[in-house]
């Protein structure tokens, strides 16, 4: 046996996976996740090609009020006599955009605050965190309630709003975060050569805090979409986007309980539970593959070691 | 002692000051709303002059420094300003709502905590077993259910079958019929299930799952080794070390929601037509009742702020290492 084979024989597993990008090992190595990421490929495709795929149009009447579902209708009609399908798919893509773009919103105002505080440090910390603390107390769906209901029904207000609720979480993540790797030596020495902090933040502090900033994405589309969903069933939707939110909402309106009418509501939530479970699920997963100290219980036999190790997998 | 003491001194000083943001933070973004209370008064056929007597009356013709001290004076000794609907103040029209709320809530969240914190540590504990993985998975599907969506489900797939009513606090004819006060406890009890229910299984995913995550970090710590190593049994070592060091984050945790779900509940009792705090900000939205919002947020954050003061109170005698 050459010492190549016998080195492939004792490490079989990073031999076959040491080509292969990291993304790729991470959902190989939790299940959990590769299905997440799978659901939401499939409804990311759906919201993608909605108008060419949805049997109908999203204001179309084509049958009786509530009518129930059957053959061209699968899921059956609203209470304009609406193809529930259709409305599915065309609200995909609004709900998506909606829990993307408010999640983006939050992620980019509180990564900015939580890199600039945790760098930076000293009074702009202090400072910077305790507006943090203010808006971390305020009750999230009571503010937006009252600021969607003056600044009136719009999605653009609704992801604005989604933002202003979320980066407080995010800011004082990163903040964290970048605190540690501030401290770390190659740091220390790139600041001794003379790097300018916008290149230290850019080159050696984001790479590092960048798969935590990503996970903390992912769950936060998922808070998004249910706030999303919130807003909309207490009337401050968008009136002219026909969100999944707005379909549960009007469904509950419209009385669709008192007409049995199940098939109005119970599509929209389970869509909506679906692609909130499937983010949750690689985000969560994300997060455990970030937290070596999750990886060790000295309970269990088999996982006993000496010490926490950190995971190759998720240090990178 | 006396570090512990200054502590508390500032949290206390920090929640006050968070109070005084909270109730700035309200005078600007009711500042912001299209048009002044002369609009919100809705009368299309007001001359001139009675809108400026109405602005004068509300003191909207002072300079906006002068206007924000009157109303953090008039905030400060509890007048929040008469409901444009009923004509009442603010502060009774919340206080009636508040008290239907609080009960439903609690009973939601009593039944999320003993439930999802012994999840969470049996899950922690049998790491990896059928229990765990079952408890994980259902922990996120009730996480990631939609709140009001899941109110609905109980609605149509539960009430039905156990006979329990969907709407309202109490049966309006039982007090016609003078029962004795047992019937209509018994009553309001029936109508507090579903949504206490709906509450209980939406925190009890998280709860679950934060019990969950929070036991498997300290069951990874040296201390745990030690005590294994001393001989302890499994049982002990959760119970004294584990549980004992994993509840920090919990508590927070419980006590920080308490105050949320106080404003979370709007969801749910717009579903079931509870008179809660939730349902009286919905109709508030809907009527665009200004002082009564404005109300109703202020009273809200304060009781988060509070609750939140607890939960360092709390940590305070749970883990002594806080005040270093």
């Amino acid at each position: 046996m050459s010492p190549q084979e016998l080195a492939e024989a004792i490490i079989p597993a990073t031999a076959d996976t040491r080509r292969r990008p990291p993304v790729w090992r991470f959902l190989k190595g939790h299940p959990q996740a590769a299905i997440g990421a799978a659901i939401l490929i499939v409804f990311a495709l759906i919201a993608i090609l909605g108008p060419w795929i949805a049997p109908y149009g999203p204001r179309e009447q084509v049958g009786p009020i509530f009518g129930t579902p059957s053959n061209p209708h699968p899921l059956g009609l609203d209470d304009a006599g609406i193809d529930i399908l259709s409305l599915l798919i065309h609200g995909a893509r609004i709900t998506l955009i909606v829990g993307f773009t408010g999640a983006l919103v939050a992620v980019l105002v509180g990564g900015t605050i939580g890199i600039i505080s945790g760098y930076f440090g000293g009074r702009l910390d202090n400072l910077l965190m305790r507006v943090t603390d203010y808006f971390l107390v305020l009750p999230d769906l009571v503010l937006l309630i009252v600021v969607a209901s003056i600044w009136g029904r719009s999605l653009r207000n609704i992801i604005i709003i989604i933002g202003l609720v979320y980066w407080t979480f995010m800011a004082r993540l990163i903040r964290s975060q970048v605190k540690v790797v501030r401290e770390r030596a190659y740091v220390k020495r790139a600041q001794a050569l003379g790097a300018s902090h916008l290149r230290i933040i850019l080159r050696h502090v984001l790479p590092q805090v960048l798969p935590l900033i990503l996970a903390q994405t992912v769950l936060m589309v998922a808070l998004a979409i249910f706030l999303e969903t919130a807003i909309s069933f207490l009337g401050l939707g968008d009136p002219n986007a026909p969100s999944w939110g707005r379909m549960i909402e009007n469904g509950f309106d419209r009385s669709a309980i008192s007409y049995g009418a199940w098939w109005a509501i119970v599509p929209p939530g389970l869509a909506v539970a679906i692609v909130i479970m499937a983010f949750n699920m690689l985000g969560t997963a994300a997060e455990d593959a970030l937290n070596p100290r999750l990886k060790v219980s000295h309970l269990l036999r088999r996982h006993f070691r000496m010490r926490p190790l950190p995971d190759k997998d998720a240090a990178r | 002692m006396r570090a512990g003491w200054s502590y508390v001194g500032r949290r206390a000083l920090f929640a006050l000051i968070t109070i005084l943001v909270a109730i700035s933070l309200n005078f600007v973004l009711f500042r912001l709303a299209p048009g002044d209370r002369t609009s919100a008064l809705r009368c299309q056929g007001c001359t001139q002059e009675f809108k400026a007597q109405v602005r004068a009356e509300f003191g909207l013709d002072r300079s906006v420094p002068e206007q924000y001290l009157v109303y953090v004076k008039e905030t400060a000794t509890g007048n929040l300003g008469r409901s444009f609907v009923t004509q009442q103040p603010v502060l009774a029209e919340l206080w009636k709502p508040v008290r239907n709320t609080i009960p439903m809530v609690l009973l939601g969240t009593l039944f999320a905590i003993s439930l999802g914190l012994t999840l969470g540590v049996v899950s922690a504990w049998r790491r990896g077993t059928i229990t765990d993985r079952t408890s994980v998975w259902s922990g996120l599907l009730l996480y990631s259910l939609p709140t009001q969506w899941l109110a609905l489900m109980l609605i149509f797939y539960a009430a039905g079958p156990l006979g329990l009513p969907t709407s309202d606090i109490a049966d309006p004819y039982l007090a016609y019929e003078n029962p004795g006060w047992w019937p209509e406890l018994v009553d309001r009890l029936q109508h507090m299930v579903l949504p206490a229910a709906t509450i209980g299984l939406v925190l009890f995913g998280e709860y679950t799952l934060i019990t969950r995550s929070s036991m498997l970090e300290a069951l990874g710590e040296d201390y745990i080794l030690t005590a294994r190593a001393k001989g302890l049994s499994n049982w002990q070592i959760v119970r004294r070390h584990a549980l004992r060091n994993s509840l920090l984050p919990i508590v927070t945790l419980i006590f920080l929601s308490l105050g949320f779900i106080l404003g979370g509940a709007i969801l749910i009792e717009t579903v079931f037509n509870y008179p809660g705090i939730g349902l009286q900000l919905y109709e508030s939205v809907t009527e665009r009742d200004y002082p009564m919002l404005q109300g109703g947020f202020l009273l809200l954050t304060v009781s988060v702020i509070l609750m939140n003061f607890l939960a360092d109170l709390l940590y305070f005698r749970l883990d002594p290492r806080v005040t270093e």
